[in-house]
C-alpha cells in the first residue's frame, strides 16, 4: 500500500477539452463561484490537456483541427504561452510496398510515474501506445504494444467505436514505475510489468455480450479503467458489459467482478467514466448511461444521476440532488468525470451538451457552473492526475 | 515560388499568404516550408508519406496528386484545405 496522501487544499481548476477548443474554469477558495477562461485553440478538436501533477508547471494539450494532421502543444509555465511539440507521437514510416499506420489523433495523455520527471505516456487512435522521455516535446512508439504479434488478434479492424479505437486509461503503477495497466476499446485490458516491452490480456471474469462464447481473453470493450494509487491490487472498470472490480491476489488468477448487478434493473451498470476516490479504495462513482436496444447513451429516462458505492460495489446509492428531474438527457464521455482529491471530494462532469456540473461533497448535491461550451471531451482537475 | 497558404495553416505562416519556397518537387516545396515553418509538414503529409485526407494540391491551375510532382515550370501552387462538415 502506498502512504495515503493529505487532502489537496484550495482553489479548484479544471481543464476542459472540447471538440472546438480548450477552456479552464477556476473556482474560488470555497469552491462556491466559478470563472471561466478561453478558448485556446479554438476550431481545434481538443481530445485532452493534463497539467503535470509533478511539477504543477507542464502542460499538454493533444489538438487536431478537423482537417489537418494531429498534434500536442505544451506549455511550461502552466498553460501561459503554449508551442507546439517537435515530434508528435506519429508510427514509423512503412518498409516500401508494406502498409503503414497513421496516427488520427492522440486520445489520452497520462505523466509517468514520480519517480520518472518527463516522462510521459500518450493513448492514440488508432490505438497505439507512445512514450516521452522529455516532457512532452519528442515521442516515440512503445514497440513492445504497437508492434506485439497478437496485436492482429486483439485489435480487429471492424467493430470500432464511432469515434474510432482508442487506446486510453493509462495508468501507471504509484508503486512501481515498470508497471503499466491500458485499456483499449475495442481490444481490452492489458498489463506490461516490465515497462511496456511485453504485454498480456487481462480480461478474465468480464462479460462481452455482444460476441457468442464465453471468458474471452481479449476483444472486450473497457470504457473506462482505474488501477487505485493507494493499493494497485484493486482495479475498477466500467465496460461496454458492465461495471467491474477486481482485487488481485498473489498465486491467485486476475478476475473481474461485475459489480454493476449490484446497480438498480431499471437503471443498469452500463456508462462511460468511472471516478475512484483518491484516499478510499472501497469507494467509486459511475455516471449510468442508457446501454439498451440502440444504445441511446443518455441519462436512464432522462433523469440524470450519479451512482456511487462505498463498499467496494457491493451496493450502489443514487446522487442526483440539483439535477434535472425529467428532459436531462445527459452524455457523459470516458474523460469527462474528475475528482479534485479535497478533503470533502469535489466531483465534476462535463456533457456532450456543453455544461459542466460540480459537487463539492461527494456527490452529495449538484449544481451546472458552466454552460454553453461546445462538445465536450474531457474534464481534468489541474494538479490531479487523470 | 509562390505559395498560397489556406487559412488553417495560418498559424505556422504567422498570418501571411503567399509565401515563397523553393523545391524541385511538390515534396521538395512542402520540407522547404517545413524547415522555415517548424512542423507545417506533418500537418499537411502523414508519417506514411500520404497526403491528408483534406488536403489538395494546385500547380498554377492543375490539380496534382503525385508528391513527387516536378516543379520547373511552375511559378505558383495553391494548398487547398478542403474544409466541410461541422
Amino acid at each position: 500500500m502506498t502512504p495515503t496522501p493529505r487532502p489537496k487544499r484550495g482553489a479548484v481548476e479544471l481543464l476542459i477539452s472540447t471538440r472546438k477548443g480548450a477552456f479552464r474554469l477556476k473556482s474560488d477558495a470555497t469552491r462556491a463561484s466559478w470563472k471561466l477562461r478561453g478558448p485556446w485553440n479554438l476550431g481545434q478538436i481538443v481530445n485532452h490537456m493534463v497539467l503535470d501533477p509533478r511539477d504543477n508547471k507542464t502542460m499538454l494539450m493533444a489538438a487536431r483541427p478537423g482537417h489537418l494532421g494531429p498534434s500536442l502543444f505544451r506549455s511550461e509555465d502552466r498553460g501561459k504561452t503554449w508551442v507546439e511539440a517537435k515530434r508528435p507521437p506519429a508510427f514509423p514510416k512503412a518498409k516500401k510496398g508494406k502498409p503503414g499506420r497513421s496516427v488520427s489523433h492522440t486520445f489520452w495523455l497520462q505523466p509517468g510515474h514520480d519517480d520518472e520527471p518527463g516522462v510521459w505516456y500518450a493513448g492514440t487512435s488508432p490505438p497505439a501506445l507512445f512514450r516521452s522521455t522529455d516532457g512532452g516535446n519528442t515521442w516515440r512508439g512503445v514497440d513492445g504494444f504497437n508492434n506485439h504479434p497478437d496485436r492482429k488478434k486483439w485489435l480487429p479492424d471492424e467493430a470500432t467505436p464511432p469515434d474510432g479505437a482508442t487506446l486510453h486509461s493509462i495508468n501507471v503503477d504509484p508503486s512501481d514505475p515498470r508497471h503499466l495497466v491500458i485499456g483499449v476499446s475495442v481490444a481490452g485490458v492489458f498489463e506490461s510489468t516490465d515497462r511496456g516491452k511485453t504485454w498480456k490480456p487481462m480480461n478474465k471474469g468480464c462479460d462481452m455480450d455482444y460476441l457468442p462464447g464465453d471468458d474471452h481473453e481479449y476483444g472486450h470493450d473497457p470504457h473506462c479503467l482505474g488501477v487505485h494509487p493507494l493499493d494497485s491490487s484493486r482495479l475498477w472498470q466500467q465496460n461496454h458489459c458492465g461495471i467491474y472490480r477486481m482485487d488481485r491476489v498473489a498465486g491467485e488468477e486476475d478476475r473481474w467482478i461485475r459489480v454493476g448487478r449490484n446497480m438498480p434493473k431499471a437503471i443498469g451498470d452500463i456508462g462511460f467514466p468511472i471516478v475512484m476516490h483518491p484516499r478510499d479504495p472501497d469507494t467509486a462513482w459511475v455516471f449510468p448511461m442508457d446501454g439498451s436496444s440502440v444504445w441511446p447513451r443518455v441519462s436512464p429516462g432522462g433523469k440524470p444521476a450519479v451512482y456511487r458505492t462505498t463498499n467496494a460495489g457491493k451496493s450502489w446509492t443514487r446522487q442526483d440532488k440539483g439535477m434535472p428531474k425529467s428532459q436531462g438527457w445527459f452524455t457523459v464521455k470516458r474523460q469527462c468525470f474528475a475528482q479534485d482529491a479535497r478533503e470533502s471530494i469535489g466531483l465534476y462532469f462535463g456533457t456532450t451538451s456543453g455544461e459542466i456540473w460540480a459537487s463539492k461533497n461527494g456527490g452529495g448535491s449538484w449544481k451546472c457552473v458552466a454552460k454553453h461550451l461546445p462538445h465536450i471531451y474531457a474534464v481534468e482537475v489541474a494538479g490531479v492526475r487523470p | 515560388m509562390i505559395v498560397h497558404i489556406p487559412s488553417p495553416l495560418h498559424s505556422y505562416t504567422d498570418g501571411k499568404t503567399p509565401v515563397e519556397a523553393t523545391g524541385k518537387t511538390l515534396l521538395d516545396l512542402l520540407k522547404n516550408l517545413d524547415k522555415q515553418f517548424p512542423g507545417f509538414l506533418f500537418r499537411v503529409i502523414d508519417e506514411q508519406g500520404e497526403i491528408r485526407e483534406h488536403m489538395q494540391f494546385y500547380l498554377g491551375t492543375k490539380r496534382e496528386s503525385e508528391l513527387s510532382a516536378p516543379l520547373d515550370k511552375v511559378s505558383e501552387v495553391h494548398i487547398i484545405c478542403a474544409i466541410s462538415g461541422g
